[in-house]
């Protein structure tokens, strides 16, 4: 196969950014004439395989070793990196999940090929995939030069692909095997768990007032939790905020924090990282103030305002007030 | 327990960033640059650790241009006890397996316990070097650490999972650990702090003296990235702008 994509389980199903990753293949693979194979590990291998096997690609291979059962990086990098040697696609392509972020750095430096990640698009020349990231606070994109030959490992960030497109057929079902011996795997994972929920449930909230770090200092906060209540909206925040103690971190939105998706999103002084973005894209109607007129968020916003919102949000509170 | 931590200075956030002539990297005279902002709770944990355990040395590393010796020194005045400054002459490089295998074979001769690396740097957004660097020294790996315990000769690692998940596990040292911002408070560096830090040691060694592999990858031309939506961007004076917004959130958003 040319395109070998990685599954991640979640609880027995498919990770949304694999299946984001598997359309991103039939994409490619339809592009470029590439054939498609699917990764099918862990303790939930055989039902991840059953669901990729409805896909249309060519192979669905499962690994199952008691060393991979559960997650860690060690048995992860050498399952995938031994895989990868046997089966010698061209691409490999995952989800840029925390996972992946977590051992496929190994992976690459076990193969001493590219890790190209968090890839956003890609375009064809020469008659091959040419991939590209956001860099720089996700201000400029970068086109990826990769070292010549294969494989190349390839994450993509969420929504690079929507698997709304993802293609139905059937695929063969194969299962291979990897040789690890249990010195190799020096980790223990205890099992997932969450924090105390913090009481307020952002995710049903109608209308949201998001603080970033531009609301400068936590003397601040109460400016923007007066304009929330004038409009009877949720305080919600990015992760510096959170991380400096301003507020508790139930407030936070995006990849760690909470998925929103209100009436209003007013960003207040956020940059538009896509760790925020993922949590909040989906919003009606997001109105975003910041003092920098290249910050990525305006790129998602209905209304911008460049300006400070020290200036602009007691102002605006009164006016609401009125 | 000997513990490295590896920090990056970068361009802070709010830089306005123009493309250099060849398309290679950005123009870098004039911008602010400053340390890599989880790098900043690595160095606190790495010294936190130190505390707890009432002994051990931390020793801070930089791979760059010249300017990165603020940082090395930043992190030197927090507490760092010596720094290694990795030198290297080419623009920038954005290749993270020759990185890390510079940073590793500075390091590896050192005997470190533990490696404490900032979990992406802010400007090229690998989140690899330290897990490579792992890899190629035979160490643990553990990325997204928001908690960290000793235990028994070994290290116990609460990481971030998606969604507000998290899951602790237990690995043998010596350990490669990504930090995740806001697992601690960084302290700022005190009056005594930053005298102390001149007279510390900062060893100098060469890029191409430690880097003896080819890269994986490069940048081939950067590029502004390009709007997505129709913004309707509101403007004028503070009160035009508040007036404005109020009837977008009243008559066209319709927040009531
Ligand atoms: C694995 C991972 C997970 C993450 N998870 C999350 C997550 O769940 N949620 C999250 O939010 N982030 C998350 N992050 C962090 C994310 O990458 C960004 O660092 C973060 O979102 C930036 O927050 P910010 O926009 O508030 O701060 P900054 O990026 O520092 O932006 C501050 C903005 O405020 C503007 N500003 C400053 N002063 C003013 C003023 N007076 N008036 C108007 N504007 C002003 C600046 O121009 C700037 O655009 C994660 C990162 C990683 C690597
Ligand atoms: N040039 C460098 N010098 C020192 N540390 C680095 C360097 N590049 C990356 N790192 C470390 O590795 C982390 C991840 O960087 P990256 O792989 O570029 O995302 C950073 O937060 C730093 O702690």
């Amino acid at each position: 196969m040319d395109i070998l994509v990685v599954l991640e389980d979640k609880n027995g199903n498919i990770h949304r950014m694999s299946q984001e990753a598997i359309t991103g293949a039939q994409q490619i693979g339809s592009e470029f004439s590439l054939s498609i194979g699917i990764l099918a590990m862990g303790v939930n291998a055989n039902a991840l395989a059953e669901q990729a096997a409805q896909f249309d690609v060519e192979d669905v291979l499962t690994l199952e070793n008691e060393h991979v059962s559960n997650y860690t990086a060690d048995g992860y990098g050498a399952a995938v990196a031994q895989v990868v040697t046997n089966e010698n696609p061209t691409y490999v392509f995952f989800g840029h999940s925390y996972q992946v972020r977590d051992y496929v750095p190994r992976v690459s430096a076990k193969l001493k090929r590219p890790f190209l990640n968090d890839v956003v698009s890609y375009s064809a020349e020469g008659g091959k995939p040419v991939f590209s990231k956001q860099v720089l606070n996700a201000k400029l994109v970068a086109e990826l030069q990769p070292s010549n030959g294969g494989p190349i490992l390839i994450s993509f960030q969420s929504a690079a692909f929507s698997s709304d497109n993802i293609q139905n057929g059937s695929a063969n079902v194969r299962s291979v095997s990897v040789d690890l011996d249990s010195s190799a795997i020096k980790t223990i994972p205890e099992d997932p768990f969450q924090e105390e929920a913090g009481g307020v449930d952002l995710s049903s909230a109608e209308l949201i007032v998001s603080v970033g770090r531009g609301i400068g200092k936590e003397e601040n906060i109460p400016l923007a939790q007066e304009l929330a209540k004038a409009i009877g909206a949720e305080i919600a925040s990015s992760r510096p905020v959170v991380d400096s103690g301003w507020l508790p971190s139930h407030h936070q939105v995006g990849s760690s924090g909470q998925t929103v998706a209100p009436k209003l999103y007013l960003a207040l002084g956020i940059s538009g990282a896509i760790q925020h973005v993922v949590g909040m894209k989906g919003s009606k109607n997001i109105v975003v103030i910041n003092k920098d007129p290249d910050a990525p968020l305006f790129e998602l916003a209905d209304y911008g305002i460049v300006g400070d919102v020290l200036e602009i949000i007691p102002k605006l509170t009164e006016a609401l007030q009125a | 327990m000997k513990i490295c931590i590896l920090v990056k200075h970068v361009p802070g956030s709010e830089a306005q960033f123009s493309v250099s002539p060849d398309g290679s990297w950005i123009q870098e005279t004039g911008l602010p640059f400053e340390m890599n902002e989880s790098d900043n709770y690595a160095i606190e944990e790495a010294l936190q650790i130190r505390e707890k355990m009432g002994e051990g040395e931390v020793v801070v590393v930089s791979l760059g241009p010249d300017r990165c010796q603020k940082v090395i020194r930043e992190a030197l005045a927090k507490g760092a006890d010596r720094a290694i400054h990795i030198k290297e002459d080419t623009p920038y490089n954005t290749d993270p397996y020759s990185i890390a295998t510079a940073l590793a074979n500075t390091i590896k001769d050192e005997g470190f316990d533990l490696v404490l690396s900032g979990l992406q740097s802010d400007d090229l957004g690998f989140g690899q070097a330290g897990v490579i660097l792992g890899e190629i020294l035979g160490m643990t790996t553990a990325t997204l650490v928001v908690g960290t315990e000793i235990q028994d000769g070994k290290i116990k690692v609460k990481r971030e999972l998606e969604s507000g998940w998290f899951q602790w596990q237990t690995m043998e040292l010596p350990a490669s650990l990504a930090i995740q911002s806001g697992l601690n408070q960084p302290r700022y560096p005190s009056l005594k702090g930053i005298m102390g830090a001149k007279k510390k040691e900062i060893k100098e060694a060469s890029f191409r003296d430690v880097c003896d592999v080819d890269g994986l990858q490069a940048f081939n031309g950067l590029s502004v990235q390009r709007a997505e939506k129709q913004t309707e961007m509101i403007e004028g004076t503070v009160d035009q702008v508040v007036t404005k917004l109020v009837d977008v959130f009243k008559n066209e958003i319709r927040i009531n």
